[in-house]
């Protein structure tokens, strides 16, 4: 195991008061594998890994939990409570990201070299132009490109380079945050197979943010669904993608077309994404469940196991109690 | 690449060519598009003067030293062309006979002086402080900073020079009221100091009125900048904050200032005006004021070329600097 994850909470503080994107998330990734987190647009999947890394941007803020790094070398360490300052040296050596837009991520005045050179020089590398040269033709770059600004490089090759720089000081930890959503579908199953190969190489692990669930089931081992802010699901992946616990697993599978199967019959989820001040008493997915029943708009379910997996869902306490 | 940079400069330069030639017609065709002629002008002022008729060999020389106004038009701007060239901008009428090349030469290093050195300084301190502010936008220390810019700008100038002369120069008596130097020092071991002692308050109140703005403009990219991805990303990479404040943010947050920076420096002997007059201060602005107040035309015509042509110089600079900071903009002259 390389991260613990337990009870994790984010807030977005404002006057108003506070709106936790956030909520009580736990989970552990384990050394070399490869976590897919799925959920829609304002789910708390980003705000999630910003916070796993101590990103976050104000207003947003951990308010609670712990995020245990367990590094190879060293004692485990609670980044959620450490200082900024000591997070420094933790930073791109143990736990990397690639961003969303690598056109946005990337200094637009400075060249690539300079990009990987700051960060190489700054985590005790001496061989900087030789680092640089094989981290590019890690990922097919020719390193000769390496003179290039940002805006000379193609949309993929750009994104290519944010994954090579990531790479850069051989993170135990790379933190994805929907790599592949600003590049074309060709460029996006390159990308992938390049992950999974250096992921094979390197044998670092990965969390992968995404909303397109059909992608994750391709790369991840195992998969994350959030809602509303929590993990709703949680199980291997091709568990995941075959049999769906949750209702809304189950919708979200069936509103994107499969990568390699025929496409047959897409259905989108009805309704929209819950306000998060505002949620509902019960379960947060009930207003747009088709399997909803009494039960649901009272209490909240909580994560439990349901064999394969856990799942946050009032249909297998049924299957509970029958069973019992 | 090469090859673009080197297209790009030559567009630029004959741009700017163009753009001076068509300064320097201007600036001939615009004192001859004026009703009257300055013959005329200063025979009627000297005949006011004296009380006396002025008699015609006089007004024959007047004449002579405007150039004749019956010649043709075109053979007046092949002249001006080529004595703009030879850098000969005639005879100061106020000043009669001294050159009006000379005259400038005499106020030009004084201008740059108090005006250079000012507007350089007060876009270091203000951009300095912008980026300290922006880098924190709502801490403690843009709390105090920006309200305080919007306050100083928006002072008019001469109303904060006019104050400052009377309590520092008349009331308090620590800096001269006037004038650029001591004249009884002159070439003497003490002249540095009176000159030093002469520029403070020019030049400070300058600094205070403009560096505000400076700090304003800075301040606001700064946020914009502080919130992109790459800034971010140099949080992520463990760089310490000076770096990723400076490297990441400010150098990005600059591009626009630096535009700025070089029409101020364009601006520097226009801009100058109000300052010298209130501090009878013997540069570029000083002269002009002088000049439009005494119907000195060449005088006029010198200055104003002068200042278009500096205009020039420094939006040419600053294009070249820009391309140089900013590599996307090489794309675009390609």
């Amino acid at each position: 195991m390389i991260l613990d994850v337990k009870g994790l909470n984010v807030d977005y503080i404002s006057a108003a008061g506070a709106v936790r994107a956030v909520n009580d998330v736990s989970f552990q990734l384990r050394r070399g594998e490869i976590l897919g987190v799925a959920g829609e647009s304002g789910c708390g999947k980003s705000t999630l890994i910003m916070g796993l890394i101590r990103l976050l941007r104000p207003p947003a803020a951990i308010t609670g939990g712990e995020v245990w790094l367990h590094p190879r070398e060293g004692r485990p360490v609670d980044i959620a409570r450490r200082t900024d300052k000591e997070l420094r040296k933790l930073r791109w050596r143990s736990i990397a990201v690639v961003l969303q837009s690598a056109m946005d991520a990337l200094n637009p005045v400075a060249r690539l070299s300079a990009q990987f050179a700051d960060v190489l020089r700054e985590h005790g590398y001496r061989n900087v132009e030789e680092r640089t040269a094989e981290l590019l033709e890690m990922v097919g770059i020719s390193p000769d490109r390496a003179r290039s600004y940002p805006h000379e490089m193609s949309g993929g090759m750009r994104q290519r380079a944010m994954i090579a720089l990531a790479l850069a000081c051989d993170p135990e930890i790379v933190v994805m945050d929907e790599p592949t959503t600003a590049v074309d579908v060709v460029m996006q199953r390159q990308i992938l197979a390049q992950i999974l190969e250096l992921r094979q190489k390197l044998g670092f692990s990965v969390v992968f943010v995404t909303h397109d669930l059909s992608l994750l089931v391709e790369l991840a081992d195992r998969i994350a669904i959030m809602y509303g802010g929590r993990i709703v699901e949680l199980g291997e992946a091709a568990e995941i993608y075959r049999s769906p616990k949750h209702p809304y697993t189950k919708g979200l599978r069936d509103s994107f077309p499969p990568l390699h199967a025929p496409v047959t019959r897409l259905s989108g989820i009805p309704g929209t994404p819950p306000d998060l001040r505002n949620l509902p008493h019960g379960c947060a997915f009930e207003p747009r469940c088709p399997s909803r029943f009494d039960e649901c708009a009272q209490r909240r379910p909580e994560l439990l196991d349901v064999g394969d997996g856990l799942a946050a869902c009032h249909l297998h306490d049924r299957e509970r109690t029958a069973h019992a | 690449m090469k090859q673009g940079k080197g297209r790009f400069l030559t567009r630029r330069v004959a741009f700017y060519v163009a753009t001076a030639w068509s300064a320097i017609t201007l600036n001939f065709l615009i004192p001859r598009l004026m009703p009257g002629d300055p013959t005329s002008v200063i025979v009627r002022q000297l005949q006011k003067q004296s009380g006396e008729s002025i008699p015609p060999e006089a007004v024959e020389a007047i004449q002579k030293l405007f150039g004749d106004p019956r010649a043709g038009l075109l053979q007046q701007y092949w002249d001006y062309l080529g004595s703009v060239a030879r850098l000969d901008f005639g005879l100061s009428i106020s000043r009669f006979p001294t050159p009006v090349g000379e005259l400038l030469g005499a106020g030009l290093p004084w201008t740059l002086l108090l005006v250079g050195t000012t507007t350089l300084l007060a876009f270091a301190i203000g951009t300095g402080l912008g980026i300290a502010a922006g880098w924190k936008p709502g801490g403690r220390l843009d709390g105090f900073l920006s309200p305080l810019s919007t306050f100083l700008s928006a002072l008019p100038y001469f109303w904060v020079a006019l104050i400052a002369l009377y309590v520092f120069g008349l009331v308090l008596g620590w800096f001269p009221l006037g004038g650029g130097y001591d004249p009884d020092l002159y070439g003497r071991p003490g002249f540095l100091g009176s000159v030093l002692e002469h520029l403070v308050m020019p030049a400070a109140t300058i600094v205070f009125s403009a560096f505000g703005g400076w700090l304003l403009g800075m301040r606001n990219m700064m946020i914009t900048t502080v919130s992109e991805d790459y800034v971010l990303l140099g949080k992520a990479k463990g760089l310490s904050s000076g770096r990723v404040m400076f490297r990441y943010a400010a150098r990005n947050a600059l591009l626009p200032s630096v535009t700025g920076f070089a029409m101020a420096i364009g601006g520097v002997l226009g801009g100058a005006l109000l300052t010298e007059i209130v501090f009878s201060y013997p540069g570029i602005g000083y002269l002009l004021y002088d000049a439009v107040s005494k119907r000195d035309y060449p005088l006029m015509q010198g200055v104003f070329l002068l200042t278009t042509l500096t205009v020039l110089l420094a939006n040419f600079v600053a294009d070249s600097v820009y391309v140089m900071i900013d590599p996307r903009t090489r794309e675009a002259g390609r």
